[in-house]
């Protein structure tokens, strides 16, 4: 009989392999494909995970009595009825929005395309927000996307495994995100905190035209998000003297903790680019 | 004559798939503290009780399945887990005599050195919020369930005859 190897010649070998993992992962995109194959492993216990969720909405949509039926049926109508109309006049706004646009020789805002997921999983690890997803690359899901609720932004995907993909939320202590006051376009960083319920402002000096109330819109800058979605509303504001910035507070608009179906962003094509002033000139 | 041909290797890999979903199956975010590392005692048990086929590799492999499945930066938890289960086989014939209250303690000290290590690794890359000592309430947990865990995988050695 061969003696086996060694326990800590192994062992030397399992840390070097480790260690060079963490570094490619870390700093070069090299480590993605062992993500990716590792993935098709790793995404059926999330979903068999999320089954007693499942299974347990089937069962309570299966046990339902007719009159509440009637009645999420009749609370739908109306809803619909009244978003109708206000799609319609956002047909109009919109259109005059581009005429303006068109004049002003600016970039036009391009509808995207949003693909609906279902969040099958929560990090468990108290100290990062993240989210895990039912759709992957084999959705056309990819890293950096913009993830959506119907109330306003969530956060954006990390990683695109081959069925199910990580989404890093705007409350995780390492995300930041440029934003705008909608009441006045004033411009401001986004940071998280790490609690599903809580976002700052960095940076804002203390005469900044920000108010309690104040909802935050995406800018787009960056590149990342799309420009004029919700993200937060401010819910205080404080001005302590002997510190150089206000301390701003603010809420995410999305149901980061109850939301159980997010919209995927997708960006149709690239965006058209804004002209120069030069060519701007020549146009005149 | 019981022949020694290892056996059950899919029974040990099922284990570990549960501690697995165990891992990720949504908790109220209180109880999250106190979540045992699953996959780390599951672990340990083959280790304890088959340490001539279950070692460091294994160790390594499930380090980083786990990696992949919480989403930590790769390797965080290969490295951790690989090292956790080179100690143990380094003490198996020490942990096989000791009293129930002396083997949680040791199950304590390594799952807390195990998640110290994949802390060190998470703070390095700027993902850590709380101190480090909050890895303690998941290492008294796993410590707490360990004989649990052994019975019921001492069940399951049993029942499908690995070896």
């Amino acid at each position: 009989m061969v003696a086996p190897a060694k326990p800590s010649y192994r062992l030397i070998i399992a840390l070097v392999l480790a260690v060079v993992m963490m570094v490619l992962d870390q700093r070069t995109p090299w480590a993605a494909p062992v993500r990716h194959a590792l993935g098709y492993l790793t995404a059926p216990i999330h979903y068999l995970a999320h089954l007693p969720v499942d299974s347990g909405e089937w069962l309570s949509e299966q046990t339902q009595s007719r009159g509440t039926l009637l009645d999420e049926n009749r609370r739908l109508q109306r809803q619909a009825l009244i978003l109708e109309q206000k799609v319609q006049r956002l047909a109009v706004l919109e259109a005059e929005n581009v005429r303006l646009r068109e004049l002003l020789n600016s970039s036009a805002d391009l509808d995207a395309n949003v693909l609906v997921a279902e969040i099958i999983g929560v990090d468990p690890d108290p100290n990062r927000q993240e989210i895990v997803i039912n759709k992957g690359a084999g959705d056309n899901v990819s890293r950096g996307q913009a993830v959506l609720d119907s109330q306003g932004l969530i956060g954006q995907v990390v990683d695109a495994g081959p069925l199910s993909s990580r989404v890093l939320l705007i409350t995780d202590a390492s995300h930041a995100m440029s934003v705008q006051v909608n009441r006045n376009g004033v411009r401001a960083v986004l940071a998280g905190v790490g609690q599903s319920s809580g976002l700052k402002l960095l940076y804002v000096p203390d005469t900044a035209d920000i108010q309690e109330g104040d909802l935050l819109v995406s800018t787009g800058l960056g590149q990342l998000y799309p420009r004029g979605y919700p993200v937060a509303s401010v819910t205080s504001v404080n001005h302590q003297a002997g510190t150089p910035f206000a301390h701003i507070a603010a809420r995410p608009t999305a149901q980061l903790d109850r939301a159980s179906h997010v919209l995927l962003v997708q960006p149709t094509q690239t965006p058209v680019r804004a002209p120069t002033p030069a060519e701007a000139d020549n146009d005149q | 004559m019981i022949s020694d041909r290892p056996a059950g290797t899919g029974v040990i890999i099922v284990t570990l798939l549960l501690a697995a979903l165990l891992e990720v199956i949504p908790l109220p975010a209180s109880i999250d503290w106190v979540r045992p590392e699953w996959m780390l005692l599951v672990l340990v048990y083959w280790v304890l009780s088959l340490p001539h086929r279950i070692g460091v590799l294994w160790g390594f492999f499930v380090g980083l399945y786990h990696d992949v499945l919480v989403g930590t930066t790769l390797g965080q938890w290969g490295l951790a887990t690989a090292l956790g289960a080179f100690v143990m086989l380094a003490a198996y014939k020490r942990m096989r005599v000791f009293t129930a209250l002396q083997q949680c303690a040791v199950v304590f000290l390594l799952v807390g050195t195990v998640s110290l290590l994949a802390f060190l690794v998470q703070e390095s890359v700027g993902r850590t919020l709380y101190p480090p000592y909050t890895i303690l309430y998941s290492s008294v947990t796993s410590a707490l369930l360990w004989r649990p865990v052994c019975a019921a995988l001492r069940w399951v050695q049993l029942r499908f005859l690995v070896r």
